[in-house]
């Protein structure tokens, strides 16, 4: 073969030869900020900026396992793809805002085994227990049928992506870049999620009932996003967080518009909860198992490298 | 320290502007606007890229293709930095990148969406060929492709289908 690529042909060349820039995919641990300037703004609380990090953060992680779990499941082949690459962009996003929480405060950093090769932002993904994550309950909630997955996208994205326009701006440069990245990215995600709900919405009899039914699960659990916490409040007043309940209106125009052009009616359910959620780490009874199934094969392997 | 001057390349940079793209191999780092600065200082480089999407596994092995082709060259310390403002936009794939994406079959994209974030409930309409025979009689089949930087059509004419790369 006169082109025979060297370089990546035989994903074995790396490890016969012991050379290590031709491992293949996935197995390197560099810093996904490395070069970044990570010091902390004045006027910003590093703990306090690791603890909003790991909320948004958490969020990402836990959505973009529960949603590659669609992965081979979907309706179609196009849709498989669509979710998974959705899935793929959330984990990109969490791998980043998990890595700056480090950053800003190692502190939370789970500890490991002396000598362990696994970066930080892996510690904190696969090596903190169920009570230290701060995701909200809305993200690990099972995904339920194709139409109960596009509606909890749907206003999910709506509301990250109000979110990451508004810290597209954030007082933390690196905050501020991580979100205006994103900003790009969830915008491809709710136009995915705003089409496939105006779809089921005028398609057939069965698509319109399962969507409704779906909006009806989702509703009630939807106000969860936008309940503020005081690690968010404190995060808005340093400049560079953003008070969830702020962004209501603006999200709200979003769904209504969808809701019109799908000829759908806003669901009469109330808002579940009003207490301390996933934020504070009290989570549902499905995120343990998703926690099980997503850190089993790391745990077991603390000095693993990959 | 040496830093490339106008119209001067300095030979790390020439060298890291050799490494390609691992899944568009037609597509040099330069070609796809992701290799943002090279500075050298005798024997040590430093190369700084900027990530395309947040989760692109592709990252990784471009990193290590500069790190390799560097080794090979001569250079002993290398370091590659990312560079996360501005973020990447497929504005910045060179027309010599649209031209090599055109040549092997895929489709370049067209600028991207500046201004407020816009809802589309429609699907997206591109103004676009089919890069195999030139028809615009192409139909979009989803927004999500094979990786993260792609969407996936098909040409009604010729029946073919094709890849798009995304406006970001």
């Amino acid at each position: 073969m006169d082109d025979l690529d060297l370089d990546h042909d035989s994903v074995y060349d790396g490890l016969l030869g012991g050379d290590a820039s031709q491992w293949a995919f996935g197995t390197d641990f560099e810093d996904p900020l490395a070069g970044v300037d990570t010091t902390i703004p004045a006027g910003v609380d590093g703990d306090l900026l690791a603890a909003y990090c790991l909320m948004l953060g958490d969020d990402a992680l836990i959505y973009a396992h529960r949603l590659s779990e669609w992965t081979s499941n979907a309706p179609d082949l196009e849709d498989d793809i669509a979710l998974a690459n959705i899935a793929l962009d959330l984990l990109g996003q969490a791998r980043l805002l998990l890595a700056r929480a480090a950053a800003a405060d190692p502190s939370v950093v789970p500890e490991l085994p002396e000598g362990s090769p696994v970066p930080p932002e892996d510690a904190l993904a696969f090596f903190r227990d169920e009570h230290a994550f701060r995701n909200v309950g809305y993200v690990e909630a099972i995904n339920g049928d194709f139409a109960v997955t596009i509606v909890r996208l749907l206003l999910f994205s709506a509301h990250r992506l109000a979110l990451l326009q508004r810290l597209a701006v954030s007082a933390d440069p690196v905050l501020s870049a991580i979100a205006a990245k994103g900003v790009k990215e969830v915008t491809y995600h709710r136009d995915y999620a705003g089409r496939w709900f105006v779809t089921l919405a005028r398609g057939t009899e069965e698509s319109r009932r399962r969507l409704v039914a779906g909006l009806r699960t989702v509703w009630s659990t939807y106000a969860e996003l936008s309940r503020p916490t005081e690690v968010e409040m404190r995060a808005a007043e340093q400049g560079f967080g953003v008070d969830p309940a702020t962004l209501t209106d603006e999200v709200d125009a979003v769904i209504e518009h969808v809701l019109a052009t799908g000829g759908i009616e806003r669901p009469d359910v109330p808002p579940s909860g009003t207490g301390p959620t996933g934020r504070n780490g009290r989570h549902t009874e499905v995120m343990g198992l998703l926690l099980a199934e997503m850190q089993v094969v790391a745990r077991a392997h603390p000095r693993g490298t990959w | 320290m040496v830093t490339a001057l106008a119209g001067e390349q300095s030979r790390a940079r020439k060298i890291a502007s050799t490494v390609v793209d691992p899944e568009m191999p037609m597509l040099t780092l330069v070609d796809l606007g992701v290799l943002r600065d090279v500075t050298e200082d005798g024997d040590h480089v430093t190369v700084t890229i900027t990530p395309t999407y947040s989760g692109c596994p592709a990252m990784a092995t471009m990193r290590d293709d500069l790190v390799h082709a560097l080794t090979d060259a001569g250079y002993v310390e290398i370091k590659v930095r990312i560079s996360l403002s501005p973020a990447w936009s497929s504005d910045w794939i060179t027309e010599r990148g649209r031209r090599q994406l055109r040549d092997h079959g895929l489709s370049a994209p067209g600028p991207a969406a500046t201004g407020p974030v816009q809802l589309s409930l429609a699907p997206i309409r591109r103004a676009i060929d089919c890069p195999r025979c030139g028809s615009d009689d192409v139909r979009l089949t989803s927004e999500f492709g094979p990786t993260a930087c792609k969407a996936l059509y098909q040409c009604s004419d010729c029946l073919e289908p094709f890849e798009h790369v995304k406006e970001i």
